[in-house]
């Protein structure tokens, strides 16, 4: 036997089965994300409204509370920019339309001003920073309460589960609605209130959530693996079972997401939401609501914000939901 | 079957008895007077306390409000309506709320089941296209929204309809609320009946039926349609809830009296009526929690997999 009879399979040319090779599991989920349309669609849109939230209030070199006027010259008194439709004047002038003949002819408002004079392109952005931030920092608590708390019973089980659970029963059969009523008694309107009604009812299905993904992993063999190797309580929930159930939790974030917006806002046009001067989508489409005679266009900036923000996060919510979880015709 | 009835019942009725003492106590403990203040003397306060019984310990006072609320007393409004007995004036709310509530419930469910059935006999086609379409559109923009445009292009630009709500003529100033309200619930189920119908036509059995030589209306109505319809009862509660009790925008908006609107006066004004608080918060969960008891009961006799489950014991 000589070295030629040996080659090194490196030369050789080998088929792999690409069909049914072995994927790391997010990398899977990744591609399945973006495999579909709709997901991607949900993920741009959603960017998108997070970048003009951003930066739209900074582009327009308005602010939210600023009131246009200039000073007319020869009388000397000041002109308020008040219910001004969207303008844009380079645009006009390109369509070859005349000129705007009233004293701020020279200026863009793109999304027109509303009864006050502020400009609504800005505070439109602005409405849906408030929103989007309440929405993220609500999300995030709850994710956290909902978490400890679905973990902690779905994993000692027994009596503990037992209390815990009929406490969650008696919690989710509080309507929103009363809930929101009793803390108007106790705390003052405005977006704490908004905040403390989210956090007290978003955790729910979280808890939900965590607690049945942990009655499942808790009898896998890793965990007793774990366990026998002295992990303690703390450990295997926290360090064991935790990591595993990020993606339904996630899932339900995108889910929770839309839900908490659209609280804020239905809270906000209630009037016990966001306080004035500040504004959320919300307080927008109120005050789009009570000038709906005289300044139409006034509603629609924050209607399409609020609609596409629910769309997006839908999309991405239902995307997830498949990529996580495969059908075996989608692999 | 009986024991998980009555089980679900006292469940639910301990529940409810749990929330409407948290509600009380929680009214109760509120800081304030109920007198003003100005014009009494302490100790004339304090006989009136004793009086009303505000000094006994929360658990009889508790018992005494539970006994009048059972015979339909719930006592008067602090500030709204000039402290009017609670009860005629939530009686007339209800009896509005629910008109408008029903309709729209009636109107979603029948419109949406017909939509999802079409969308899923049609797969990928322009019915189910268009099904989803609607059904993104229904869950994405609030009833509200709706409501406003509806208003504005069929009572603001053209008079065809009424501009509020006005009980004299029922009929005609319901359809836009009713509308609005309904849009969410149709889109729902639309999107669930398809999606369930779906799931049952790709099934083995549906698929035997097919083999054996069914086809056509008798296959659809006597084995999918049978199947894809018992989850949809489950969907249907939260929107029955939501619709009877959280019309509230709407009804603001359109001038409505009903219990959002009550609800809505109560928290969002100067004063905040504890009273009303607390009798709406109570009429609000007994619904929700009736609502869930009946859809959790209706669910086990539709599907036997349920009551079966339930016999084993608790799982």
């Amino acid at each position: 036997m000589t070295d030629q009879d040996f080659v090194l399979l490196k030369d050789r040319n080998i088929e792999t089965d690409t069909n049914y090779a072995s994927m790391p599991y997010w990398r899977g989920v990744f591609k399945r994300f973006f495999a579909k349309k709709r997901s991607v669609v949900g993920l741009v849109i959603v960017a998108a409204i997070l970048v003009l939230a951003l930066l739209g209030p900074v582009l327009s070199g308005y602010t939210y509370r600023e009131i246009t006027s200039v000073v007319d010259e020869e009388t000397g008194k000041e002109v308020v920019a008040r219910g001004i439709s969207p303008r844009i004047p380079w645009l006009h002038k390109l369509l070859g339309k005349e000129d705007y003949t009233d004293r701020f002819a020279d200026k863009t408002f793109l999304f027109g001003t509303d009864d006050l004079g502020r400009d609504l392109w800005t505070r439109t952005w602005y409405g849906a920073r408030v929103s989007l931030l309440i929405a993220f920092v609500t999300i995030i608590i709850d994710v956290i309460i909902g978490m400890t708390f679905g973990l902690t019973s779905g994993y000692f089980g027994g009596a503990v589960d037992g209390t815990m659970q009929r406490f969650v029963e008696v919690a989710n059969s509080v309507p929103r609605l009363v809930i929101v009523s009793v803390l108007a008694i106790f705390m003052p309107k405005g977006i704490g209130l908004v905040i403390v009604a989210l956090l007290l009812t978003e955790w729910i299905g979280m808890s939900k959530i965590a607690r049945a993904e942990m009655l499942k992993i808790k009898e896998l063999e890793y965990i007793f693996a774990s366990r026998t190797l002295g992990a303690g309580n703390f450990g295997i929930i926290f360090n064991d079972v935790l990591p595993n159930t990020v993606g339904p939790i996630i899932t339900q974030v995108m889910f929770s997401i839309p839900t908490a917006i659209f609280t804020e806002a239905f809270l906000s046009f209630v009037g016990v939401g966001i306080m004035l001067p500040q504004c959320s989508v919300g307080s927008l489409i109120e005050d789009g609501f009570n000038n709906i005679t005289t300044l139409p266009y006034q509603i629609v900036p924050p209607i399409i914000v609020l609609a596409l923000l629910m769309l997006g996060f839908n999309f991405i919510g239902d995307g997830l939901r498949e990529a996580l979880a495969p059908k075996l015709e989608d692999m | 079957m009986q024991k998980y009835i009555f089980k679900r019942v006292i469940t639910a009725l301990i529940t409810l008895l749990v929330i409407t003492f948290l509600l009380f106590w929680l009214v109760r403990i509120m800081p304030g007077n109920p007198f003003p203040s100005e014009r009494m003397t302490d100790e004339a306060i304090a006989a009136k306390r004793a009086e009303m019984g505000l000094d006994d310990p929360i658990l009889t006072q508790f018992v005494r409000y539970m006994k009048k609320v059972l015979k339909g007393d719930f006592g008067k409004g602090t500030s709204l309506f000039n402290g009017a007995p609670i009860h005629t004036v939530l009686n007339k709310a209800i009896a509005n709320s629910f008109k408008i509530g029903g309709i729209a419930i009636l109107l979603g469910t029948f419109v949406g089941l017909v939509l999802g059935i079409i969308a899923a006999l049609n797969r990928d086609r322009f019915w189910d296209v268009f099904c989803s379409v609607f059904s993104i559109l229904g869950v994405c923009v609030p009833s509200y929204v709706f409501l406003i445009f509806l208003q504005y292009t069929f009572a603001y630009k053209t008079t065809l309809l009424p501009y509020f709500f006005d009980s004299s003529q029922f009929l005609k100033s319901s359809i836009i609320p009713s509308l609005s309200l309904s849009l969410f619930t149709m889109s729902t189920i639309a999107r669930f009946t398809r999606n369930e119908m779906i799931e049952v036509m790709d099934s083995d059995y549906v698929l035997l039926a097919e083999a054996k030589g069914m086809y056509g209306y008798k296959l659809i109505t006597r084995h999918v349609l049978r199947n894809a319809l018992i989850p949809i009862v489950t969907v249907l509660a939260p929107l029955i809830v939501d619709l009877l009790t959280g019309a509230l925008v709407v009804e603001k908006i359109y001038g409505i009296q009903g219990i959002g609107k009550l609800m809505v006066d109560a928290i969002s004004g100067e004063g905040i009526d504890y009273n009303y608080v607390l009798a709406l918060g109570i009429l609000y969960s007994s619904l929700y929690i009736g609502i869930m008891l009946v859809v959790d009961l209706l669910y086990g006799v539709l599907d036997p997999r349920i009551r079966i489950s339930a016999k084993g014991g608790d799982q």
